[in-house]
């Protein structure tokens, strides 16, 4: 049934094709080094007419039979060429309107093309949107059913997984309710959790990660690593250019219809800042992400670690945290001081950190070379969403900017015991009735 | 552009674009039927009385008819034996028709009213109007079996014809199929399909033999070419064929079977001919609809 569309690829492979005994063996063979990639693109040309007067009904047609309809046309993509690599992380971002979605229903098959040639190999997630096609008066279970068959399952296979889904999206207690009485969340997260069930090769994802509450974001990450290092493929639509520098291998930038920029996703958020703000990136007003200095070195990525070294978009109170900058340096730079500010949501600095207090002397770098800057300590955060900010400088006062780097991304602190401060500190509070009387201790 | 060689080989076939029907046809099968039962378990299980309501049109219908045309009119009289059980005739015509319709009219919005789907996912678009159709079928297989133990109440005694059902059945949903297949094409881009299906539906009602059976309009028409030729249209009608054979072969021997009724056997073939005509018809304007439909809703 799927066997037309079986990739050949390395990773790990799901439980039906381990039953289907043959194909198991077939899929764990290494990846030969001229297999094609599974998504190529090779000058996709799709352009829409837009009538300039709809005649909607057979009335209008033959009152003017004579009549021509002018269109205009709208070229949505020019010549787009690209390929995704196995198991790459591949962002497409670009301004509204820019044609990424439309490029991304082309991929998946809902747009034919005008010109050009599209390949995909593997088992397709045609989902674009998440929860498309849930009946809202059903209950979980037959909208569970039928998205999955949606998006290529067997009706066998959608009823097998159907428990897996719904403890996935924490809504057993919910399963007999209408889809219409859910919350906005809980829609989500059935779809979600539907959607990755379907253990498609090729993954076409919109926008998704802009939804959901903290704790459920962190979950598609974990999913979304969990899938790209099992080998999936993961083709990932957004104009956030902040999960584009976390999540993406590479990613490319999408202007009118064509490709501004194919590369780096810092590359090409940088582009998208440009286009975006014009050629001054500090007219981005550090809003979602800006850079400033003189550019003799670039944080190339930075990143939030827990105490076990991973990375994390949300981390608990109380543990150690680790922020950490790639820096490239340009030219060659002598003894660089990097600053850490951790933002609050009213963007007043809560933790503020310099290299140059640590160690004097940073040492030498050379054009090229790059460094890691980390800086770590005690989650005494309160619990909120905290945007961390770095600075790159010269030696001296710390004030000769190289390189700025706003608003990249942003973590949260769950906790559930704060007080209402910028900062939940280990305090002890005792209290004493008269000198001979035994403290009692209570933290808080 | 395209033509410059690309750095990769075993490419293989690139992907085409949306169509109406898919290489997966086991997917097909279970998205069109999961689709038409859901739909059918919203309109069971939706209010209290469920299924009572879908019976409730056609029978009320029929109450309507039956009161008319046998009580006041009396247009089972003088027909012989012809005329026994006109009930069940007029209920079984009257549910026949009830697919019919319900299949059409159902498909006519189908595919615009399910742009949300047709828009975000990729599926066998043909999908749509089959999953109408199928609904239609469910619920006609319960009508008909109202339609049968209320012939078994009034006397009908089974009969070996019986087995002609399916047959029946299938040359009617063929024909809906292809009427359905067209219309939700052609909704995309003519959004006065639908009131103008509803009075040619309308008019198919009461220009098949559901009220007024065969054999009156066989008397009027027996004299002269005008009446002749007006009769031969009369009997290329698909339902006419359709609903005179369930008369027949379902609940009286006594009527004109399908073939006498037009003439000879030979000649059904013309009224099965259009049924062909128009499913391809439908086929076609379907499938040259489809790749464009998601751009054009």
């Amino acid at each position: 049934m799927y066997g037309r569309l079986r990739p050949y690829g390395p990773h790990i492979a799901p439980v039906r094709s381990l039953v289907e005994g043959g194909h198991g063996t077939l899929r764990r063979m290494p990846q030969p080094f001229s297999s094609p990639p599974p998504i190529v693109a090779d000058a996709v040309n799709k352009t829409f007419r837009v009538p300039e007067e709809r005649t909607h009904t057979l009335k209008e047609r033959a009152l003017h039979p004579t009549r021509r309809t002018r269109h205009q046309s709208f070229q949505a993509l020019n010549d787009v060429s690209f390929d995704v690599r196995q198991g790459e992380f591949f962002g497409i971002a670009g301004r509204n309107g820019s044609g990424k979605s439309t490029l991304l229903k082309c991929l998946a098959g809902i747009y034919g093309v005008d010109s050009g040639r599209i390949w995909m190999k593997g088992r397709l997630s045609p989902f674009i949107e998440l929860g498309v096609g849930f009946n809202q008066d059903l209950a979980a279970r037959d909208n569970v059913v039928l998205n999955g068959i949606m998006m290529g399952l067997s009706p066998r296979e959608a009823r097998a997984r159907y428990d897996a889904v719904i403890d996935f999206a924490e809504l057993r207690e919910f399963e007999k309710l209408k889809l219409k009485n859910y919350s906005s969340g809980m829609h989500v997260r059935l779809a979600f959790s539907v959607a990755i069930q379907v253990d498609a090769d090729i993954l076409l994802v919109d926008e998704v990660l802009a939804v959901g509450d903290a704790s459920f974001q962190q979950k598609c990450f974990d999913v979304f690593n969990r899938m790209r290092d099992d080998g999936r493929t993961i083709v990932f639509v957004t104009h956030d250019m902040g999960s584009l520098n976390r999540f993406c291998h590479r990613a490319l930038l999408l202007e009118r219809g064509s490709v501004v920029h194919l590369g780096e996703p810092h590359e090409v958020a940088d582009r998208y800042l440009e286009i975006n703000f014009g050629r001054d990136p500090e007219a981005a007003g550090g809003k979602a992400a800006s850079r400033a200095g003189d550019g003799e070195a670039r944080i190339l990525e930075a990143w939030v670690e827990d105490q076990q070294g991973e990375r994390q978009a949300s981390l608990p109170q109380g543990q150690r945290i680790t922020l950490k900058a790639l820096v490239r340096f340009m030219v060659e730079v002598e003894d660089p001081v990097a600053s850490l500010y951790v933002l609050n949501e009213e963007h007043v600095a809560i933790v503020v950190a310099t290299s140059a207090r640590e160690s004097e002397r940073s040492g030498r770098f050379d054009a090229g070379e790059e460094a890691l800057f980390s800086f770590s300590f005690e989650n005494v955060l309160a619990p909120g969403r905290y945007s961390p900010l770095f600075t790159l400088a010269h030696r001296g006062t710390g004030l000769d900017l190289m390189d700025r780097f706003e608003g990249g991304f942003s973590f949260v602190v769950t906790g559930v015991e704060a007080m209402g401060g910028l900062i939940d500190l280990p305090v002890d509070v005792s209290v004493a009735r008269g000198p001979a009387s035994v403290s009692r201790e209570v933290r808080a | 552009m395209s033509s410059q060689a690309l750095p990769y080989e075993g490419l293989g076939r690139p992907i085409r674009g949306p169509r109406a029907l898919t290489d997966d046809w086991s997917r097909f099968w279970h998205l069109t039927y999961n689709i038409a039962r859901n739909e059918f378990k919203l309109k069971f299980f939706g209010s209290v009385l469920g299924y009572l309501w879908q019976l409730m049109r056609p029978l009320l219908l029929f109450g309507v008819l039956y009161v008319f045309f046998v009580l006041v009119f009396k247009v089972d009289k003088g027909k012989g034996a012809a005329g026994h059980y006109y009930g069940v005739q007029l209920l079984g015509s009257i549910v026949l028709f009830t697919f019919f319709a319900e299949a059409t009219a159902g498909a006519v919005r189908s595919v615009v009213d399910r742009e949300n789907l047709v828009r975000k996912i990729q599926f066998p678009r043909m999908v749509i109007p089959l999953s109408i159709v199928l609904l239609a079928m469910f619920n006609l297989g319960l009508n008909l079996i109202v339609v049968m133990i209320f012939a078994l109440i009034s006397g009908v005694t089974p009969m070996l014809s019986w087995l002609e059902l399916p047959l029946i059945v299938a040359m009617l949903t063929l024909f809906a199929t292809g009427v359905a297949m067209l219309l939700s094409a052609l909704f995309v881009n003519f959004r006065d399909i639908q009131p103008i299906w509803d009075v040619f539906s309308q008019i198919m009602f009461y220009s098949s033999p559901v009220i007024i059976p065969v054999e009156t309009v066989h008397e009027k028409l027996l004299h002269g070419a005008l009446h002749h030729l007006l009769y031969h249209i009369y009997m290329l009608n698909p339902l006419a064929v359709v609903f005179q054979q369930f008369r027949h072969a379902m609940v009286n021997h006594a009527t004109l079977s399908a073939g006498q009724a037009i003439g000879s056997w030979t000649a059904v073939l013309e009224p099965l001919a259009l049924v062909l005509a128009v499913f391809a018809l439908g086929f076609w304007v379907f499938n040259r609809t489809a790749p464009m439909v998601a751009e054009n809703l």
